[in-house]
């Protein structure tokens, strides 16, 4: 840090004062503020802790989703939200199928096939209407970024409208498996374990992303194609093939998040946009096409997003969406490229 | 990397426009003046600042309809005196326009500074990304909104009446298309050119390219505030649904139905969005095919979809290709042939690997 000070003190600054503050804050002097001063509060400030680190967790399955398709194929896939939207609902009705109950739907009617299956059913259909949007709309005029990005907005346009179509404007919830649907205590406060079992399934998709890409063949190929698309074709390896599934697994990501989001928080018509943003802000944040910014830019989108409510001054709470921008401002004017990111 | 960069319609043609448009008043329906047209116009206007900057700068923005609605929060604020939500400052009407575009074009200065130094899609994602926060911030921050919004708003007493904002909104469209027209031709707007075309190589001969960028990005800021308060006098009322990421995505499918290479485009596109939102329910069998006014967004989808693919540089691209091969098939050379249409958007990144 001494290094980067004598090198860079505006950039240091600028990043080191804030973090300084908000921790100092936060730790010491939050007494007006719904959560209280962490010396104070300590079980308030470890469920906020645990809130932002599992929220993280959600939104890492759906930008490491976002962020694999940009990184192989420089496509922004402005769908992905809609994937998400899709999957979520079509793995809410199976999920109510498979319980035999449309309303009142409670864990202890949900075993845990009646959750995972619903749950990988709705990110197949995403993962294949991906593929297919893929093969029909992108394959065809690779490199012409913004092209791709109009034409998966167009789709995105289509599909949220026929989810509203087809499953109503009303919000819908999937219900968390009985297993995991229990509280414990830390520090007096209750605490979701549901939480806990959706950051358990971010980190098994994060682990399972890492086998993938650090220790299979294709994994090797992406990562070349990552770093230089022409010599792998050079090469000689037939890159279709890899795109096509580089697409089915982000679309799959997509709707696996979207499974878990509906369960975590419900969705709405609008869920779409919102979930677009999410993926968009962690990865500005963490670097487009990284998986580790992916992971990175959840985890402080997500400390964010949970502290800033509990930790602003109790008249201020409001103001919460103000530090996500001030976030994306401060990462934005050090890294503009974010933080694992890097020019074109 | 060629871009499309066409002559744009000659001045015959815009005065015939304008001259139409004067005299529309006389013989359409008062629906169709003071609803379809004034809409289309003041949508067209706020497009154009989208095609000022893609089609010059190579910046695709979508942070433009948050410009709008940013000028009309302002007003909404300041205007009304009580029994309202907001902050009730309750300003004379002529300070709060200037306090509206004032207080736009600084913000839209700020938001362009940070993002000055990305380019393409990464432009295109972080101005989305502002639009969305934009919507959040006036939708949580009870002070100066709230999703209700705010209501009771209309123009001062001067524009009072639909026909007024209607000959308003042609006459800021008009400047506002001559203006970024004419921008064109000075130093700034040269400059702003070659950079879209090769950000480096004007960075070495010296040009400050974030400022430049920056810069454009305030006026047309400028501009769709403008729009921004011409429609907060149209509508009598502002919330944050104005600036939602539908609203936004939808402004975007404006400028690419009209074709995002050329300024007239806006307004050709807010036109044919405006009727389809209008006139779709007339169509005859449009009921038995499903083709409901419920599901607009998917037939303004299904046309987007099929303008990216079949044309990309939208309607106006169309029509300007069309006219070329009737002159090549009667055998008339155009003049001064300018650079063929290109089926690449203006966009891509002029130094991608």
């Amino acid at each position: 840090m001494l290094a980067s000070w004598r090198r860079r003190p505006l950039p240091t600054a600028v990043v080191v004062l804030p973090i300084a503050f908000a921790v100092g804050w936060v730790l010491f002097f939050a007494s007006g503020t719904p959560s209280g001063a962490a010396i104070h509060e300590p079980g308030e400030f470890l469920v906020t802790l645990l809130d932002g680190i599992t929220f993280a967790g959600l939104m890492f399955v759906v930008a490491s989703g976002f962020t694999l398709i940009f990184g192989l194929m420089r496509t922004v896939n402005m769908a992905h939200g809609a994937l998400f939207l899709l999957a979520a609902y079509i793995a809410i009705d199976l999920q109510q199928k498979m319980a035999g109950k449309t309303r009142n739907l409670e864990p202890k009617d949900v075993a845990i096939t009646s959750w995972v299956i619903p749950m990988l059913v709705g990110a197949g259909v995403a993962a294949a209407l991906g593929v297919v949007i893929q093969q029909v709309f992108l394959r065809w005029n690779q490199g012409q970024d913004l092209r791709q990005a109009l034409i998966t907005v167009a789709i995105s346009v289509i599909v949220a409208d026929q989810c509203l179509a087809r499953f109503g404007g009303l919000a819908q919830r999937m219900i968390w498996p009985d297993t995991v649907t229990h509280f414990f205590e830390i520090f007096g406060k209750r605490y979701a374990t549901s939480r806990l079992f959706m950051l358990g399934v971010a980190l098994l998709v994060g682990a399972l992303l890492w086998l993938w890409l650090n220790k299979t063949r294709m994994g090797l190929v992406i990562r070349a194609d990552v770093n230089d698309q022409a010599m792998v074709r050079a090469l000689g390896i037939n890159i279709t093939a890899v795109f096509a599934v580089t697409f089915f697994v982000g679309a799959f990501l997509a709707g696996m998040g979207g499974a878990m989001g509906a369960s975590f928080a419900g969705v709405a018509p609008g869920a779409d946009g919102q979930w677009l943003l999410n993926s968009l802000v962690v990865v500005i944040i963490g670097g487009l096409g990284s998986i580790k910014g992916a992971a990175a830019g959840s985890l402080l989108y997500g400390l964010v997003v949970a502290f800033s409510p509990a930790y602003l001054p109790t008249d201020y709470t409001f103001y919460a969406i103000i530090l996500t921008f001030t976030l994306l401002a401060i990462v934005l004017a050090v890294r503009p490229y974010g933080l694992f990111g890097r020019p074109e | 990397m060629t871009v499309f960069r066409g002559r744009g319609v000659g001045l015959v043609p815009l005065l015939f426009v304008i001259a139409f448009l004067a005299v529309l008043p006389a013989f359409g329906s008062h629906f169709f003046v003071e609803f379809v047209v004034t809409r289309a116009l003041i949508l067209g206007l706020v497009a154009s600042t989208i095609v000022f900057l893609s089609a010059y700068g190579g910046m695709v923005s979508l942070a433009q309809l948050l410009a709008y609605g940013v000028a009309g929060f302002v007003i909404g604020n300041c205007v009304p005196r009580a029994d309202n939500k907001g902050l009730k400052l309750g300003l004379n009407p002529w300070v709060a326009v200037v306090a509206a575009l004032v207080i736009t074009t600084f913000v839209a200065l700020v938001l362009g500074a940070l993002s000055s130094r990305t380019f393409g899609i990464y432009f295109l994602m972080l101005t989305l990304t502002y639009a969305v926060i934009g919507y959040y911030v006036f939708g949580q921050v009870a002070t100066i909104s709230g999703f209700g919004g705010i209501t009771g708003l209309g123009p001062p007493a001067v524009f009072d009446g639909p026909l007024r904002l209607y000959y308003l909104a042609l006459a800021f469209s008009a400047l506002a298309f001559l203006g970024f027209r004419a921008i064109r031709r000075t130093p700034f707007g040269v400059a702003f050119e070659g950079i879209r075309d090769d950000p480096i190589r004007m960075a070495s001969l010296g040009f400050h390219v974030p400022l430049h960028r920056a810069l454009a990005f305030g006026l047309a800021g400028f501009v769709a505030a403008i729009a921004g308060v011409l429609n907060v006098w149209w509508n009598g009322q502002i919330d944050p649904n104005t600036v939602s990421i539908n609203e936004t995505i939808h402004l975007l499918i404006i400028a690419v139905i009209g074709g995002i290479g050329r300024l007239e485009g806006a307004w050709l596109g807010a036109v044919v969005y405006v009727a389809a939102n209008n006139y779709l329910r007339d169509l005859p069998f449009a009921d038995s095919i499903g083709l409901t006014e419920a599901r607009f967004n998917t037939v303004v989808g299904l046309l987007v979809l099929a303008i990216v693919v079949l044309s990309p540089d939208g309607l106006t691209g169309l029509i300007g290709r069309a006219g070329k091969g009737a002159r090549k098939r009667t055998g008339v050379v155009a003049g001064a042939s300018s650079a063929p249409p290109s089926a690449e958007l203006p966009t891509a990144l002029p130094n991608r690997s």
